[in-house]
């Protein structure tokens, strides 16, 4: 194990987890605010890695099929808030996780129809498809891309949240939201406003993806289920919590695949390690929530005054 | 608690009805040589089995399980496993499916009811996957392939192996699970964790010991899980750790939700329809995962009452 290894895992761990924030950031926030659990925020994922490719295979300009799948996927999460999932905010969960499966079902058909079976070829925009030299390694430029990217909307996210009068609202909400209707505001039109921005983000992260992961239908369900670890380990409604809780989550299951081989090798035999390296470096992260949960069931960022 | 929804309704009529279509099934379906009927009432009969086993934490004690399906894995792999090494004694089998599912289910039970709401649901999940990835990572016993089931589980003398055992012994467990479930909720215990799920609070301050009562239900739903994970795989023949993915989950607490929670019926009721729905939606268009999906969402949004009982709340 070297140091050049250990650094190329830390970016991609890194990497990984600027993508799982930025689908962490929505989901949390339609979840603290809106006490709405969203199956289907998977699939948005899904639809901007389409819609992206899409854009991308016919225009040739990155930035185009960025701006293309962040609008569709914000359209379309509007679109599903209004006319369905605003009658579930005040149901009770099992009712939510029900419709938001169905439409699971329904997302992961259309991609079917429209896109077919196999996966979905999505170049690395060429401007960012050679390598960077820095530090003793050689790492790819397009995932250094998705950091930044990340980063910058982590940054511009944080900006929304805490320096605009949108963001305020937002902040209240996840504190008490039927005060915040009290008082006056539009709480729907903020709902859907604030669903539309998850559901953007989601897409976001499935046009950066889209390059480096297979495009196909089914593939949002896999990174889902860690993005809801993410959220409750950083707190459920707290956006702060979702970009710090995706780094630990991403950079740990990114090691914990690397290294846990390796690792397990050197305390135990080689026959023991073969068994059980694989298992745990899938089950690691698993671990990690089931122990948040037992010491600190709110997470670890919660939102303060809840 | 649950009023009656539509089916129960006519309970009078749809009660005998759905004993004699039960009893009477094979025996058609041999004369009228059409086994795929007796195989796919099998099916329908073992999910409803563990749609049954949710219901009691989910319908009865209003914890939302988002990882129950592991334990049909565990179950299955109860057969499978002794199978390779040469154990084909269904006794056996079942033995280890119930205590095998019972232990984890204690383990995992004890930890997930320390917390509530959402998380519960995450960690029963998290359970759920790490349950999924060690059977994916036993590559001695298959892995992701699956683990085929050569010679079906015997049971003093009888092999499970034809379609007609298969049915009945379903049957069977399924009656005895529906009963049990019955009786057990009549009894105090029923009583508290009736209590529980209304007021959880105001059961602790009566000096209940609410904890325990929880971890007691879900071990015993979990148990009766494994149950239907060895029938399954005896029915099919084949064990895989896809039996315990999340989207089987999901379809088990589809198919309390739909039945209505809270009833013996309800569940059975749902697994039916569900596994109905999806079998004559198969055959009518190729898109029928959408379909489903639609219907899923649609039936979420509008019922308020299950089929069988209507949900509360």
């Amino acid at each position: 194990m070297t140091s050049s290894l250990l650094l190329f895992q830390l970016l991609n761990g890194l990497q990984y987890g600027v993508m799982l924030s930025l689908l962490a950031a929505g989901l949390t926030l339609v979840f603290g605010i809106m006490n709405f659990i969203n199956l289907s925020h998977g699939a948005l994922y899904m639809m901007g890695a389409f819609v992206g490719a899409t854009t991308y295979n016919v225009s040739g300009s990155f930035l185009f099929a960025i701006a293309a799948a962040v609008a569709a996927t914000a359209a379309i999460g509007m679109l599903i808030e209004r006319l369905v999932l605003w009658r579930l905010y005040s149901r009770d969960h099992l009712d939510q996780v029900l419709v938001t499966y169905g439409f699971i079902l329904i997302f992961n058909e259309i991609a079917r129809t429209v896109w077919g079976v196999a996966p979905y070829y999505m170049a690395v925009p060429e401007f960012f498809s050679g390598p960077i030299r820095f530090l003793g390694i050689v790492y790819p430029s397009y995932r250094l891309v998705i950091v930044s990217v990340g980063v910058a909307f982590a940054i511009a996210l944080y900006l929304l949240i805490h320096k605009t009068r949108f963001g305020m609202l937002v902040r209240a909400g996840s504190q008490d939201a039927e005060i915040v209707g009290a008082l006056g505001v539009n709480v729907r039109k903020l709902n859907s406003v604030i669903f539309a921005l998850g559901a953007g983000l989601a897409g976001l992260a499935g046009v950066l993806a889209g390059p480096i992961v297979s495009v196909e239908p089914g593939m949002g369900e896999n990174i889902l289920i860690l993005t809801f670890v993410v959220i409750v380990v950083g707190g459920i409604g707290s956006v702060r919590g979702a970009f710090l809780a995706a780094m630990i989550v991403g950079l740990l299951d990114t090691l914990g695949r690397a290294f846990a081989l390796p690792l397990l090798t050197m305390f135990a035999s080689a026959q023991v390690a073969a068994a059980a390296g694989p298992a745990l470096a899938s089950i690691t992260i698993y671990i990690v929530m089931a122990l948040v949960l037992a010491v600190r069931p709110e997470g670890l960022f919660p939102v303060k005054g809840r | 608690m649950s009023a009656p929804g539509i089916m129960q309704r006519f309970q009078y009529a749809v009660l005998p009805l759905a004993v004699l279509l039960a009893v009477g099934l094979p025996f058609y379906a041999s004369f009228a040589d059409k086994p795929f009927l007796v195989i796919f009432a099998t099916r329908l009969l073992i999910y409803a089995l563990a749609a049954v086993s949710l219901n009691l934490i989910l319908g009865y004690g209003g914890m939302v399980s988002f990882g129950h399906a592991a334990y049909l894995s565990i179950g299955a792999y109860s057969v499978a496993i002794p199978s390779v090494s040469g154990i084909h004694d269904g006794l056996i089998h079942l033995l280890i499916a119930i205590t095998a599912s019972a232990a984890i289910g204690l383990v995992t039970g004890a930890i997930a009811l320390r917390t509530k709401g959402v998380a519960f649901i995450m960690i029963t999940l998290a359970f759920a996957q790490m349950i999924f990835f060690f059977i994916y990572s036993l590559k001695q016993y298959g892995g992701d392939d699956g683990l085929n089931i050569r010679v079906a589980s015997r049971i003093a003398g009888v092999s499970l192996a034809g379609n007609q055992t298969q049915y009945w012994c379903a049957l069977l467990a399924l009656t005895a699970a529906a009963f049990g479930t019955h009786r057990l909720l009549q009894s105090n215990f029923g009583m508290v964790l009736r209590g529980i799920k209304s007021n959880e609070e105001r059961m602790r301050a009566l000096g209940f010991p609410t904890y325990r009562y929880k971890l007691a239900i879900y071990v015993v739903s979990c148990a009766i899980c494994g149950v239907a994970g060895f029938l399954l795989a005896n029915l099919t023949q084949f064990a895989s750790p896809a039996y315990g993915t999340w989207m089987v989950s999901g379809e088990l607490m589809l198919m309390v939700a739909l039945g209505g929670p809270g009833t013996v019926g309800g569940p059975i009721a749902g697994a039916a329809c569900i596994l109905i729905l999806e079998d004559i939606l198969k055959r009518m268009t190729i898109h029928w995962m959408g379909v489903l999906g639609l219907l899923i969402a649609f039936l979420g949004i509008v019922m308020q009452r299950g089929l069988w009982a209507r949900r509360t709340g």
